[in-house]
């Protein structure tokens, strides 16, 4: 590698390198215990999320579901960073649940 | 004699497989060692193609498995190369008629009579693909230097450690190969490609050999010559080097630097 090779590629982040950053992160959380996940967690996630949503106004990315599953026990941890000043989505009932009991 | 039992297998498709299966097989025989490759992939057989013998095939590994032919009759002896032989997949059926039950009955029979037994894996990590790799000792891993061929692999090798019939006995895991494809020392000089170390670094899988991206794996498969046979081209010199690392010998990686490349092309005008 030349000097000016070097000098550029300290300036501007190759493809490449990001390439393996993004690797890096997206298979150590796949590795992370991803294995023994119930088949359910991806799901139950996904309404849990909806469920705080109806409450709150939240990013996907701030509620964290768990599943730790040790020996002895399974412990289900649920994680939610809450926005500086929660706003609050409705004061009435949400709809989705007359909806369900009508029906 | 109990045959080893290698898979070849990546998750993601189209990266190499049945190119590296052919070739490697070839590798073994070539070496002495009585091979059988046999074509995982239900339903989209292509390794007959690529071992010029798609106009010999008359029964297949389901045939077997369902007793409508025996081993001897679906069993294709390779013309070009010594105590090599083919087992078809099935083009008709579905990959549910491979049961575990039926293919270790043919492994078993096999095994028997061969040293070595090449199995081309499927890609996905579905029925096809777990059966596969279900009886393996070795398995090489096909990756290309890509994000999305390194996260499959990435699962491929949780699967082995979790999913075989190693893992389910406790035995000593499955032994596993990283074989990186379609590499070009070029783009990996100039940043737009991942390099050997990074892929290493994310996988830690030992390293069994890099083929260069090359024009003369086409070229062979066009004519239904497994690629280790084009002993001018540089993949076939770099699929042969893998061969012997795979049975032992200490073998220095060539071909996966961009000067070292250029210089060979212009002497033998390789490809
Ligand atoms: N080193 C290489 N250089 C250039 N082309 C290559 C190389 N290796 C494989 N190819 C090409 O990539 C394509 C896919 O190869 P192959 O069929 O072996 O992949 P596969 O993993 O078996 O695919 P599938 O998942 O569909 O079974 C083919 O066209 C082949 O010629
Ligand atoms: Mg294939």
């Amino acid at each position: 590698m030349s000097l000016l090779d070097y000098f550029r590629s300290r300036l501007r982040p190759t493809s490449a390198q990001a390439a393996k950053e993004r690797l890096q992160i997206i298979v150590a959380h796949e590795r992370g215990g991803n294995n023994d996940e119930p088949d359910y967690l991806p799901a139950m996630r996904k309404d849990i999320l909806e469920v705080i949503s109806r409450y709150i106004a939240i990013e996907q990315d701030q509620v964290n579901v768990h599943f730790d599953d040790s020996s002895d026990c399974s412990i289900l941890e649920l994680n939610i960073a809450l926005p500086e000043s929660p706003t609050r989505i409705s004061t009435t009932p949400p709809v989705v649940a007359t909806e369900t009991s009508e029906s | 004699m109990v045959a080893k039992i290698v898979v070849v297998t990546s998750g993601k498709g189209g990266v190499g497989k049945t190119t590296s299966s052919a070739a490697i097989g070839t590798g073994f025989a070539l070496r002495g060692l009585k091979t059988v490759i046999i074509d995982f992939d239900v339903g989209l057989r292509n390794l007959d193609l690529v071992m010029n013998c798609e106009r010999r095939v008359v029964y297949d590994l389901i045939n077997v498995i369902n007793e409508e032919a025996t081993l001897s009759q679906a069993l294709i002896k390779d013309k070009r190369t010594d105590g090599l032989y083919i087992l078809p997949a099935s083009q008709t059926r579905d990959k549910d008629a491979l049961t575990v039950e039926g293919v270790q009955r043919v492994l078993d029979e096999l095994s028997g009579v061969f040293d070595i037994i090449v199995c081309d894996s499927p890609a996905g990590i579905e029925k096809g693909a777990l059966t596969a790799m279900y009886f393996a000792d070795e398995a090489i891993i096909v990756t290309n230097p890509e994000v999305s061929s390194v996260r499959d692999s990435d699962r491929i090798l949780g699967i082995l450690q979790s999913k075989t019939k190693r893992a389910a006995e406790g035995r000593e895991p499955v032994k596993e190969h990283l074989l990186i494809t379609r590499y070009s020392p070029e783009r990996v000089k100039k940043g737009e490609m991942l390099s050997i170390q990074d892929i290493e670094e994310i996988l830690a899988v030992p390293l069994l050999g890099v083929i260069p991206e090359s024009k003369s794996v086409l070229k062979a498969s066009n004519q239904g010559l497994p690629v280790i046979l084009d002993s001018v081209s540089v993949a076939g010199q770099a699929y042969g080097d893998a061969v012997d690392r795979f049975l032992g010998q200490e073998v220095e990686h060539r071909f996966i630097n961009p000067s070292r490349m250029a210089i060979f092309k212009r002497m033998f005008g390789g490809e």
